[in-house]
C-alpha cells in the first residue's frame, strides 16, 4: 500500500550512473553499462563541460525509466542537483550517492543518511557505527 | 479537542447500542493489531537503519579500493584504456534482479545482482599490457557493485518502511484519538437516553398507580357511604344504584383519558 510504484519481480533491471569519467569507466569495466537500440546509454559522464541542465535531464530520465532499479550518482554531482535528489522520494529506483575519486565523501550531505540521522538520535547513530 | 465531545448521529435505541458496542469492540481490536504491526515495523526499521549506516561506511572504503585499482590499471595499461572501455559498451552483463520481501504485510523490495556470465567480453581490454591490473580493477568494481546493490535494497526498504510506519501510526492515532472516543461518547449518550426513558416510564407507571389507588380509595369510601345511606334510606335504593353506575362509567372514562 505504501509502495504504489510497481515492484518488478521477474525482469532484471539495470543500474544507471551519473558520475565522473573515472567512476563510470570503472563500473563499465565491471559490466554495468548498457546501450540500447537507439544508442541511449544508462550512464552519464559528468565533466567540466556538462551543464546542470544535462544532469537534471539525465536524472529525471533515469528515475522515470522502467528498466532501471538503482541510480548511482556521485556526491558532488548530487550536490549540483540537490533539490531534485531531495525531492525524490520513490522507493524504486533507489538513488545512491557514491563517493567520487577527487571529492571526499561527506555523510552529512547524503539525503538519505541525513534522514536516517534525523530519525535516529545522534548517539544511537554513533553507537551503530562503532 | 472537538473530537472529544463528538458522537455519532444515531437514534438512541437498544439495537443501536448493540451496533455501536460491536463497532467499539472492532475498533479496539483493530487498534491493538495495528499497534502490534507498528511495533514490528519499527523493530525492522531500526535494524535497517543500523545496517544502512554501517554499509555506507564500508562503501567509502570499497569505493576507495576500486578507485585505486582503476588508477593502477590506468597507470599500467595507459590512459587510453578508458576509451576502449567506453567503446566496448554494448549490453549490461551485470544486472539487478528485484524480489519482494514481506514484513508484517508490507512488501519490501530487495535487489540481487546477477552477472550474466560472459565476463570475458572485455577480455581483450588491456591485452597489450596491464591485463592483470584490468582484471583486478574489474573484480574491485564488481565488489563495489555488490555493496552498492545491498545498500540500494536497504535504502529502498528504509523509504518504504518509513512510509508504512507513518501510515500505520496515523491509523493507530486516528483509532485511538478519534474513532474510539467517538464510539464511547455515542455509547454513553445512548445509555443516558435509555436511562432517561426508563425513568420517565417508571415515573409514569408510578403516577398511574397513584391515580388508580386514589380511585379505588374513593370508590371504597363512596361505597361505604352509600351503604350507610342505604341503611338509613332503604327506599331510595334505586337512586343510589343509579348514581353508583354513573360513577363507575365516569371512572372508566377517566381512566381512558389518563392513558
Amino acid at each position: 500500500m505504501a509502495n504504489k510504484a510497481q515492484i518488478r519481480t521477474n525482469n532484471s533491471a539495470l543500474i544507471a550512473m551519473i558520475a565522473d569519467e573515472d567512476t563510470v569507466v570503472g563500473f563499465l569495466l565491471a559490466g554495468v553499462g548498457n546501450v540500447d537500440l537507439r544508442r541511449k546509454t544508462n550512464y552519464l559522464i559528468v565533466d567540466s563541460k556538462t551543464t546542470v541542465k544535462q544532469i537534471e535531464d539525465a536524472f529525471k530520465e533515469f528515475t522515470t525509466r522502467e528498466d532501471i532499479a538503482i541510480v548511482l550518482i556521485s556526491q558532488y554531482v548530487a550536490n549540483m542537483i540537490r533539490f531534485l535528489v531531495d525531492s525524490y522520494n520513490k522507493p524504486v529506483p533507489a538513488i545512491l550517492e557514491i563517493p567520487s575519486k577527487d571529492h571526499p565523501y561527506d555523510p552529512a550531505q547524503d539525503s538519505v543518511l541525513s534522514r536516517v540521522k534525523n530519525l535516529f538520535s545522534s548517539e544511537s547513530v554513533a553507537s551503530g557505527r562503532r | 479537542m472537538s473530537g472529544q465531545t463528538q458522537r455519532l448521529n444515531v437514534v438512541p435505541t437498544v439495537t443501536m447500542l448493540g451496533v455501536v458496542k460491536a463497532r467499539l469492540v472492532g475498533a479496539t481490536r483493530g487498534h491493538a493489531l495495528l499497534k502490534k504491526k507498528s511495533d514490528a515495523l519499527t523493530v525492522q526499521f531500526r535494524q535497517i537503519l543500523k545496517k544502512i549506516v554501517s554499509t555506507k561506511e564500508s562503501m567509502g572504503d570499497i569505493m576507495k579500493n576500486s578507485s585505486f585499482a582503476l588508477t593502477e590499471a590506468k597507470y599500467v595499461a595507459g590512459d587510453n584504456i578508458k576509451h576502449v572501455v567506453l567503446e566496448n559498451v554494448k549490453e549490461a552483463s551485470l544486472r539487478v534482479r528485484s524480489r519482494t520481501e514481506n514484513v508484517a504485510g508490507v512488501k519490501l523490495p530487495k535487489f540481487d545482482y546477477t552477472a550474466d556470465g560472459d565476463a570475458s567480453k572485455n577480455d581483450l581490454t588491456g591485452l597489450a599490457r596491464g591485463g592483470q591490473q584490468v582484471q583486478q580493477c574489474r573484480v574491485a568494481y564488481i565488489k563495489a557493485i555488490e555493496v552498492l546493490v545491498e545498500l540500494a535494497s536497504l535504502q529502498t526498504s528504509f523509504l518504504t518502511l518509513d512510509e508504512a510506519i507513518k501510515t500505520t501510526n496515523r491509523r493507530v492515532n486516528a483509532l485511538e484519538n478519534v474513532v474510539k472516543p467517538r464510539l464511547e461518547n455515542t455509547i454513553s449518550y445512548i445509555k443516558g437516553e435509555l436511562g432517561e426513558l426508563e425513568r420517565e416510564d417508571f415515573f409514569r407507571l408510578k403516577k398511574i398507580q397513584g391515580y388508580k389507588r386514589r380511585e379505588i380509595e374513593r370508590k371504597r369510601l363512596e361505597a361505604a357511604a352509600k351503604d350507610k345511606l342505604g341503611d338509613k334510606f332503604p327506599l331510595h335504593k334505586d337512586v343510589s344504584f343509579n348514581s353508583q353506575n354513573l360513577l363507575a362509567a365516569a371512572g372508566g372514562k377517566d381512566e381512558d383519558i389518563i392513558f
